[in-house]
């Protein structure tokens, strides 16, 4: 146990979640129950379990926008529990939502990808050339004057992408970002993605996308994170005639 | 369910101004065209309402289209207000009076409102909403207020979606609407249901803004510079007006 602890030290993780407990109001039985986590840098990690499990009520605990019952958050070596404080972190970490929709909220994809750069006190031009640069690195090149609601839903998942991306997180949360997206939109979210020199953590049902982005993989059974055999993961239900692994 | 913007872009010498001197001559044309009591004024407004439209070079069909709209209006208008507004009778028509004030005043309000419209039409809609919206912010209207019209306006889209995507559901599944209680339930449903899913929605919104740093405030990336210089438009229109109102004062 002591050769763990100085083995830790030497990389602190990135997050640390101790004994997170959380119920949603109204019910009783707790979605988190004593959750532990250490989350290094350069990690990839996937989450898959299923529908309720409280995948997404995990991300929403690390992002401050629910508020735990009990444990602790330790992000960036230091314990995070009022808005002051998430919202420093929130400069760090982004979050793909789910929905795109919830994500692009302004007119055209420009000013919705220049959005959090001009929130992090960027000057107008210069949050203009963060969105450009972001949306040319996603090889959106062209879609700045594009209306938001008239994008397809593959163009809308990479837009959101580059809103988050914008902000020059350390860190990103995807929520479910394979979801609804075909085959081509998914093999182009995977090569942005794993081309990108950031932690992350992904949720997802797919098991073809957490096997080529994830190094470690878990699920959640009764609150908790279990962490889950490779092997286990590319467990295929389909049969396989048109691609090789 | 779809919000066309056919006059929005274009490159006529009223697209190519400064948006916000004409908002603002909108705004002041309007209001002074509302209070006008005699002809003379409302005429020359009308023709400067014309001739606006003509400069904008909006597609005369669709802007006929639009007035259709008003026109129902009006023939409600035309329809009772003579009959009811009493003064020097011009004639009778079966058992029914006809008034002139009642004329006049009819005449006065179609005017105004047509004029009004075209204005609007010339100056405030060819530009994107977009524009609009951070044009009023920097004409110092509220922050909320240009957030509210700039988030309406993404999601009225998403919500007619919604309604959509519910309103096919019902009808997969046999429904039929007519005047029984059952249907009244069922649309009443289909309206709370629509109010459910966009406030959760707004609150989820808000939570993807806050992650990305939002603070309440508005920041627009709008730059007036690459307009046209609006010095000779902010003259003729404002000399004008002023000529409109000096005939209002003399008739």
């Amino acid at each position: 146990m002591a050769a763990l602890t100085t083995d830790s030290a030497k990389t602190d993780p990135l997050i640390r979640i101790t004994d997170l407990t959380f119920i949603y109001p109204g019910s009783v039985k707790p979605v988190l129950r004593q959750l532990n986590l250490d989350f290094h840098q350069g990690e990839r990690v996937g989450i898959m379990a299923p529908n309720g499990s409280g995948k997404t009520t995990l991300f929403y605990l690390l992002m401050g926008l629910l508020k735990p019952d009990s444990g602790t958050i330790e992000i960036f070596g230091k314990p995070v529990r009022s808005e002051k404080e998430f919202e420093n972190i929130r400069k760090r970490i982004g979050m793909l939502f789910q929905d795109s929709d919830d994500q692009l909220f302004s007119p055209t994809v420009l000013e919705d990808v220049a959005f959090g750069p001009l929130n992090l006190g960027k000057k107008p031009a210069e949050a203009k050339l963060i969105a450009r640069d972001t949306l040319n690195q996603l090889g959106l090149e062209g879609f700045e004057n594009r209306v938001t609601h008239k994008l397809s839903g593959g163009e809308k998942r990479l837009v959101s992408l580059a809103t988050v991306l914008a902000m020059e997180p350390e860190v990103l949360l995807l929520d479910e970002p394979s979801n609804g997206l075909d085959e081509e939109t998914k093999t182009r979210l995977i090569t942005h993605l794993s081309d990108l020199d950031l932690s992350y953590m992904i949720i997802s049902h797919d098991h073809d996308f957490l096997y080529e982005l994830a190094q470690s993989n878990y699920t959640m059974k009764n609150g908790q994170l279990e962490p889950m055999e490779r092997m286990h993961i590319h467990y295929h239900s389909h049969p396989h005639t048109s691609h090789r692994h | 369910m779809n919000i066309t913007e056919p006059f929005a872009i274009g490159n006529s010498g009223i697209h190519l101004l400064d948006p916000r001197p004409r908002v603002v001559i909108a705004v002041l044309f309007s209001t002074i065209t509302a209070v006008l009591q005699q002809f003379p004024p409302l005429f020359l407004a009308f023709a400067l309402a014309l001739f606006l439209v003509f400069r904008a070079r909006l597609n005369p069909v669709i802007v006929g289209k639009r007035l259709t709209i008003l026109g129902l209006f009006l023939t409600m208008i035309w329809l009772l207000v003579p009959l009811t507004f009493e003064g020097e009778l011009v004639t009778r028509f079966w058992k029914l009076n006809i008034y002139l004030p009642g004329i006049v005043y009819s005449a006065k309000i179609t005017i105004k409102s047509v004029t009004i419209l075209l204005i609007f039409m010339s100056l405030v809609a060819t530009m994107p909403i977009t524009t609009l919206g951070h044009t009023l912010h920097r004409l110092r209207l509220p922050e909320k207020l240009v957030f509210l019209l700039l988030i309406t306006y993404r999601y009225l889209f998403v919500i007619g979606e919604e309604y959509v995507r519910l309103r096919t559901a019902m009808k997969i599944r046999g429904f039929k609407s007519g005047t029984n209680l059952h249907s009244f339930k069922t649309t009443a449903y289909l309206i709370g249901m629509l109010f459910v899913r966009a406030s959760v929605r707004a609150e989820r919104v808000n939570q993807a803004m806050r992650l990305r740093g939002f603070n309440g405030h508005f920041y627009s990336l709008e730059d007036f510079a690459a307009y046209r210089s609006s010095g000779w438009f902010l003259t003729f229109a404002l000399s004008l007006l002023i000529l409109i109102l000096v005939l209002e004062w003399l008739l």
